[in-house]
């Protein structure tokens, strides 16, 4: 990996201090610095105060995306130093993006903070818990696929042989720092992974809803207008049963990669392999590239670009050249990071390849809702609540799409939550070096949960195992749930023939 | 005053104003009254690292920046009262800020005084739902009183188009209006009691029910721009959320006859709601921001005109609405259909001066008042403006009450063009005080038309004016450099702008 990205790095090159445009900006001199046609479309306005958790926690200015913004701005031009300052703004950030969607101006802040990040970790490397955080899991760990069954597989025998209980009993765990202590006592039975255990290609099960929806239209007579409207999520929502029409040149996905995701595939292989239910029982191939790696998410919201590029590298190779017609992730951290590899890369030989890549991926919820799902039979009796994943809602602008899915489950009653689209604290790596705002965070969420609901459904692992955690502390006995998975679940009741309870 | 002026230029110039770290920051303070700050609120409330006062130094208006000398984070009336009375008795200048979202500079520290943040005081201590009021902290968010009362079927009617983020002591402090003020009055409508540190630190309150005797302190305090005390709790006013609602979109194929619809709509003896307007540059911002509303892109002007109350005659008055737009030659007109679609119409208005970060690197936003019945003279003589500094000029507006915002777009990389817009401005606001109108509607003076002021008020109306403050604050620290202009200041902007 080292390696990797020397060669990248020298490959890259990069022009210190200047940005895309060719513009000065003096204050940061590494490569790939914030760029300042981002930062100076914001206009200071401050109507994403009032959305960004941690000014909420705290209210002040450097603690909110215009005062990060802001901060970003002045290092660049000269007047703020790559100090302890800027580290800690930005750092606090959660890159929840809460602010873009709040923004009226369109700034990318999420892209601002992560390079600015770039720069600041270069300036003053991480110390302490952080460092060791970053140097074990993000750099020792994710990137590499094998040392990472290894450690799943270490878990799985700690979980299974009666040594977690025995810890816990003889209060070992106690010997990890606070919030690994937490998240220790949330984490799920672990399975095995679905990347290793599955075979490379999958056929669909059944032909797909929409193919038997086209074959009705074109075996149906033509009636006057060629014209069809396109598909919408607001119809997909509103009446999940009919079929969804197509425009001609709206290309209708075959063959499907999956993208596996590390702390997914780790922690929640159960909902890897309902990913791959649903979809082959929606009638598309499914394929899982092996050498298919993190997706980097980590890495760059860390700061440290050059392993992320060096991933989304691996990643485009892995599935560009399986010819997939798409890319299904259900992690809303790995999604928002596939669909901004062309960001990433934006300065790289492979831009044009890292851009294809981006636009044929797709969140699981979004991806059958635009190209259509057979809305289940089964039935699914419990009253479930919705989170939204901060990666899903804000950076990704999925919304409505899992709330459809939830919606055509029989028996499933959905309630909405205060607050549903407000970070939980999970963030990435954020809930480990950040515990005291990411606890504020998590309990704030948790008393959102509303009383009367049994599942709480979210898109992203990382909110699974903070807000399960978070539950647990609580005393709460609301199962943590993927969203596909219940869809999933409804399937399989059809075929057993009866209820089942969340 | 001038140095500040000079500033200001510098940083336009060469975007230099605002210091480096390691010059023209103020003075840290005093170690023992920064020991006794910290013993008050507590450490963490203290804030004096270079990267956070940065943080402070601009509002919603970016054109004149300083750094503060400290940031304070009081939690309760008496920690504000606490660190008031201390500032007060070491002689050292300060200012209350909430969220920051003023368009006039109110709260950016011109002498790099102490920052008094309210942002954590935003606690809704009190809501009365027979009375149909709310006691709140300074720090609570117009927009979350509203949607914490819509329980009880009530809401704060004060609507600037910051709501999403400003607070209801800034409010106070900039007397806010707001689209629908036009019906419903502007903050000082809203307010019935404060809740007040004295710029001594003393603890008054101000007020009471609706006809409280003796003079109106609070209708004095709303509007004072943080310059006579600092508010830290309010009784307001809540009204009953309107039994129905219906709103239009017109589309008009020339300026002239929007502004004959709006004067017609009012002399037709119809209060709406609101009334909106914006024209063929604001429409091209906000398409091409982030909430576009699918406007046409070769139309002139649009109005948003919104019509609530009894659901019963909601139809005939729209109908009434219809039939004047029609008169005047609309293009097309539409009622929403869905509250869906009346949401995506405000939510696109309510945006408008942000998206315009879309289509200009800079702007500035001008707010004046005119009498109606001068709104399209002044819309022709504005264009003029635009034409003769070089410069394009949205304008984005409460149609209704003839609070206009000019939005100049400009250049700050461009040399020259920050002066030119700001010429332009001040020329918009001279036609509107020789119409009969006024400097500010909403935005408040703060540093930003504080030389404006000269054009409304005679030397001895200042004067006055002064006098007022000065029984207030006598050493004269409490967010000192605003509002109103020192004295001779007027004769100099008068020879150079006015005369000239």
């Amino acid at each position: 990996m080292a390696r990797e990205i020397e060669a990248a790095e020298a490959e890259a090159g990069g022009r210190p201090g200047t940005d895309r445009a060719g513009r000065r900006s003096p204050g940061f001199p590494y490569p790939d610095p914030p760029q300042a046609p981002d930062y100076e479309l914001c206009v200071h306005c401050g109507l994403c105060l009032d959305v960004c958790p941690t000014y909420l926690e705290r209210g002040e200015e450097l603690h909110s995306p215009r005062g990060r913004v802001f901060l970003i701005r002045q290092a660049a031009e000269g007047r703020l130093p790559l100090d302890a300052g800027l580290y800690e703004a930005v750092f606090q950030c959660l890159d929840c993006r809460a602010c873009e969607t709040a923004c009226p101006s369109g700034v990318p802040v999420g892209r601002l903070i992560e390079a600015a990040r770039g720069q600041v970790v270069r300036a003053m490397p991480s110390r302490g818990f952080r460092r060791f955080v970053e140097a074990t899991l993000l750099r020792g760990l994710i990137p590499h696929p094998r040392r990472l069954d290894r450690a799943a597989a270490l878990l799985r025998l700690y979980q299974r042989s009666g040594l977690a209980r025995a810890a816990r009993a003889l209060r070992l765990t106690k010997l990890l720092p606070p919030p690994l202590r937490k998240l220790e006592r949330a984490l799920p039975a672990v399975r095995r992974s679905v990347r290793r255990r599955y075979p490379e290609a999958l056929p669909a099960l059944r032909p797909s809803a929409a193919a038997r929806a086209e074959a009705a239209v074109a075996a149906a007579p033509r009636s006057g207008s060629e014209a069809r409207p396109p598909v919408s999520l607001a119809a997909a929502a509103s009446a999940p049963a009919a079929p969804p029409a197509f425009r001609p040149e709206f290309k209708r996905p075959k063959r499907v990669g999956v993208f596996t995701g590390c702390v997914m595939d780790v922690w929640y292989a159960d909902v890897n392999e309902a990913t791959v239910r649903v979809l082959r029982e929606n009638g598309y191939d499914v394929v899982i590239p092996k050498d298919q790696r993190c997706c980097g998410a980590l890495h760059v919201h860390a700061g440290d670009r050059e392993t992320g590029k060096a991933l989304a590298r691996a990643n485009l190779e892995a599935f560009l050249s399986r010819d997939v017609d798409a890319i299904v992730v259900n992690a809303a951290g790995c999604g928002a990071a596939l669909k901004e590899y062309g960001h990433l890369l934006a300065e790289d030989p492979e831009r044009e390849r890292a851009e294809a890549f981006a636009e044929k991926v797709y969140d699981v919820s979004e991806f059958l809702v635009r190209f259509g799902f057979r809305p289940p039979t089964g039935r699914v009796e419990a009253t479930v609540t919705y989170h939204e994943a901060c990666h899903l809602a804000h950076a990704q602008g999925i919304r409505e799409a899992p709330r459809a899915l939830l919606r055509s489950i029989p028996g499933l009653r959905l309630v909405e939550m205060p607050e549903a689209d407000h970070c939980c604290g999970s963030a990435g790596i954020y809930n480990l070096t950040h515990p005291e705002m990411a606890e504020a965070l998590l309990r704030r969420k948790v008393a959102n949960v509303p009383a009367e609901a049994e599942a709480v459904a979210m898109g992203n692992p990382g909110c699974m195992l903070q807000i399960a955690s978070g539950l647990l502390e609580a005393g709460r006995r609301t199962e943590v749930v993927h969203t596909v998975a219940l869809l999933d679940r409804a399937y399989r009741a059809e075929t057993h023939g009866k209820e089942e309870a969340p | 005053m001038i140095e500040s002026r000079v500033a200001a230029d510098a940083w336009r110039r060469e975007g230099a104003a605002l210091p480096g770290p390691e010059e023209d920051f103020p003075p840290p303070l005093p170690r023992a009254v920064a020991a006794a700050i910290r013993s008050i609120v507590g450490e963490r409330f203290f804030l004096e690292d270079p990267a956070s006062l940065l943080a402070y130094a601009c509002d919603g208006q970016t054109l004149i920046c300083r750094p503060p000398r400290a940031v304070v984070l009081p939690a309760t009336t008496e920690e504000v009262a606490a660190v008031v009375r201390l500032l007060y008795d070491a002689g050292i200048p300060y200012l209350p800020r909430g969220a920051g979202t003023g368009l006039s500079g109110g709260a950016v520290p011109l002498n790099g005084e102490v920052v008094l943040s309210l942002a954590r005081m935003k606690r809704i201590l009190h809501v009365d739902p027979v009375n149909r009021l709310a006691v709140v902290q300074p720090g609570v968010v117009n927009l979350r009183l509203s949607q914490a009362v819509a329980s009880e079927g009530l809401y704060f009617a004060p609507d600037p188009s910051s709501q999403y983020a400003c607070t209801v002591g800034g409010n106070v402090g900039e007397n806010a209006g707001g689209a629908h003020c036009l019906k419903y009055g502007v903050t000082t409508n809203h307010v019935l009691a404060l809740r007040v540190v004295l710029p001594d630190g003393e603890v008054v309150d101000l007020g009471g029910p609706p006809g409280t005797p003796g003079p109106d302190l609070v209708g004095l305090w709303t509007g004072s721009e943080g310059t006579l005390g600092i508010v830290t709790e309010l009784t307001v006013r809540l009204l009953p959320l309107p039994e129905g609602r219906r709103t239009a979109l017109a589309y008009f194929d020339t300026v002239d006859a929007a502004s004959r619809t709006v004067a017609d709509i009012m002399a037709a003896g119809i209060v709406p709601a609101a009334l909106e307007m914006m024209d063929a540059v604001a429409i091209e911002g906000v398409e091409r921001g982030k909430k576009p509303a699918g406007h046409p892109p070769d139309v002139e002007a649009l109005l948003l005109i919104e019509v609530d109350g009894v659901e019963a005659g909601l139809d005939a008055e729209m109908e009434r609405i219809v039939a004047v737009c029609r008169k005047n030659g609309v293009r097309s007109v539409k009622v929403a259909e869905s509250e869906a679609e009346r949401r995506l119409w405000w939510d696109n208005r309510k945006t408008a001066f942000a998206a315009m970060g879309a289509i200009s690197p800079n702007y500035l936003v001008q707010d004046g008042v005119i009498p109606l019945s001068t709104l399209p003279d002044v819309l022709r003589r504005i264009r003029a403006i635009g034409e003769k500094y070089g410069l394009r000029i949205a304008n984005v507006f409460h149609a209704g009450d003839g609070n206009l915002h000019p939005l100049i777009l400009y250049d700050g990389r461009v040399p020259g063009e920050a002066e030119r817009a700001e010429a332009a401005g001040l020329e918009a606001l001279r036609v509107c005080v020789e119409v009969g109108g006024s400097i500010t509607g909403e935005h408040g003076v703060g540093i930003e038309k504080r030389e404006a002021m000269c054009f409304m008020f005679d030397p001895p109306e200042l004067e006055a004016m002064r006098a007022v403050r000065a029984a207030f604050d006598p050493k004269g620290l409490l967010n000192a450099a605003k509002l109103i202009p020192t004295p001779g200041r007027c004769g100099e902007v008068k020879a150079a702008a006015w005369e000239g």
